[in-house]
């Protein structure tokens, strides 16, 4: 076989191995049900509970992309501002550095006072855990335009947003897109971590249901549920990054 | 008389006069119009420097920089300018690289949406000139070293700037290719009348390429030999490998020696 059908089948084969392996194990040292149920057990959780399942994903795929799309366009404006001017990177970066440092698990709470139970604290929690890589990734392709492109075109006279139009905007793309990836994955984080503490549905309030009612099988059919979802969302955000930056990814010439 | 650039008894210092470095002190550079002139000297002595003061990136805090007998106080659009990073944008076209200052520059600026097909082919005779032709839809990463610096070097020119500025464009170049550009460089300058100042390491580029070669001190800089080249124009090739060629070089080389021994 060549390497590249190798690559192609890879990473079939090794999800298929760790489910096989795991399969095996709880056979072969009679692992209870309640510590780890077998993938078949899992399996048989997600064809009998497949109904809430479905409606639950569905919304947590719906305060995870709000959350994201909020981070978006705020992780854009903030990341332009902060590498267009070096006064406002100053200023802001240590107080978002600090702010990213606290745990948002620790901010529901504040927002279920503000806000109550519901979607608003499980979307803002999913914006507020995902919109600093999409800030410092905007920000780090601004500032780092070449000097000398930058000498090139002031010497013709353009002006602070010329620069950022032609060079500063088009050469943050690729790290933007690029951050994508790391934010829509936080964003899953941020809102299953809300709908855990604080919500009347989501995969997270379902796990917390299951888990009271002592339903081990669904617990874990709710993670693998998120790890799918967590999947497919990379992956459409990986195939917007090639589509949008293509430029970024060619090698040299041959 | 006043040349085309003119900088006179300028000091300058980098990072607050009281404490900086002191980069030029006395400099003196008077350049006709037309005329190619050369930038020499031992590494850190400010030549780099001396391409931002003649294009208004900087201004000095002695002295006086007059370009197009104009004293300059901001940047010179007039100026174009090249590096010896060709700085291409990946994401653009060599064609639209190119076309890039005409997208800042006035008068070009504005009338680029309506005479775009007219800029176009402006773009592609530069091209041609240079020897890429046909590569004007090719992106920068499919290009050869030598080829960027060839439509890095379009870049500098698409918008007919009166004065270029180079500061060590051939510099990473293989010796053919670099000695390929030179020729370029020199069909260039015949052919458009540009005036130009190159700012090099290669004193055979300096003399086979400048009618005056400028020969800086160390730091702080000022030019301490103004040498007249005079060999015939144009020059082919072989001229670099005959001997009054090479007692030019020569010449070159003891001065700047002597300045680094100096410094």
């Amino acid at each position: 076989m060549s390497t590249r059908t190798l690559i192609t089948i890879a990473p079939w084969a090794c999800t298929a191995a760790l489910f096989l392996v795991w399969e095996a194990a709880v056979a072969l040292f009679d692992i209870p049900v309640f510590v780890l149920p077998a993938p078949s057990d899992i399996w048989a959780a997600m064809v009998k509970y497949w109904s809430p399942i479905w409606k639950n994903s569905v919304q947590t795929l719906y305060t995870t992309l709000a959350g994201f799309l909020m981070s978006i366009a705020g992780g854009l404006a903030l990341g332009l501002a902060i590498g267009w001017n070096r006064v406002v990177y100053a200023g802001l970066y240590p107080l978002m550095i600090g702010f990213n440092a606290i745990p948002k698990v620790a901010l529901v709470p504040i927002l279920v006072i503000w806000f109550g139970i519901g979607d608003i604290p499980a979307i803002l929690t999913a914006f507020l855990i995902s919109f600093f890589p999409i800030v410092v990734n905007v920000a780090t392709g601004i500032s780092t335009i070449e000097p000398e492109m930058e000498d090139v075109l002031r010497a013709l006279g353009a002006k602070k947003l010329d620069i950022m139009l032609k060079v500063g905007i088009p050469r943050s793309m690729p790290y933007f897109f690029g951050s994508l990836k790391v934010a829509i994955t936080l964003a899953f984080v941020g809102s299953v971590i809300s709908e855990i503490m604080a919500a009347n549905s989501g995969v997270g309030h379902m796990m917390i249901g299951a888990q009271s009612q002592f339903n081990v099988p669904l617990v874990w059919a709710a993670l693998v549920v998120l790890a799918i979802l967590g999947i497919v969302m990379y992956a459409l955000m990986a195939w917007i990054e090639i589509r949008m930056t293509g430029w970024a990814h060619r090698s040299a010439p041959a | 008389m006043t040349g085309f650039v003119d900088l006179r008894n300028v000091r300058l210092t980098y990072g607050g006069t009281a404490d900086g470095t002191l980069a030029l002190d006395g400099l003196d550079i008077n350049v006709k119009k037309g005329e190619f002139a050369a930038v020499v000297g031992p590494s850190g002595c400010g030549k780099s420097t001396l391409m931002k003061l003649a294009t208004g990136l900087i201004t000095p805090q002695e002295g006086t920089v007059e370009v197009a007998e104009k004293e300059v106080s901001g940047p010179v659009s007039i100026a174009g300018m090249a590096f010896q990073n060709p700085s291409m944008l990946p994401w653009r076209t060599t064609l639209a690289n190119v076309m890039l200052p005409l997208e800042i520059v006035q008068p070009h600026r504005s009338k680029l949406r309506r005479e775009k097909a007219s800029y176009v082919a402006r773009a592609e005779d530069l091209l041609k000139l240079v020897g890429l032709a046909g590569f004007g839809e090719k992106y920068p990463w499919q290009l050869s070293g030598g080829m960027q610096q060839r439509a890095n070097l379009c870049r500098a020119l698409i918008h007919d700037p009166a004065l270029l500025m180079l500061d060590e464009p051939f510099g990473a170049l293989d010796a053919f290719t670099r000695e390929e550009l030179w020729q370029v460089m020199r069909n260039l300058h015949a052919e458009k009348g540009f005036t130009v100042i190159l700012v090099t390491h290669d004193l055979r580029e300096a003399v086979y390429l400048a009618d005056k070669v400028f020969v800086m001190s160390a730091r702080p800089g000022r030019i301490i030999k103004e040498r007249e080249v005079t060999f015939e124009r144009p020059r082919p090739i072989e001229l670099t490998y005959e001997n009054a060629f090479n007692d030019i070089v020569h010449e070159l080389r003891g001065l700047i020696a002597d300045a680094r021994a100096a410094a």
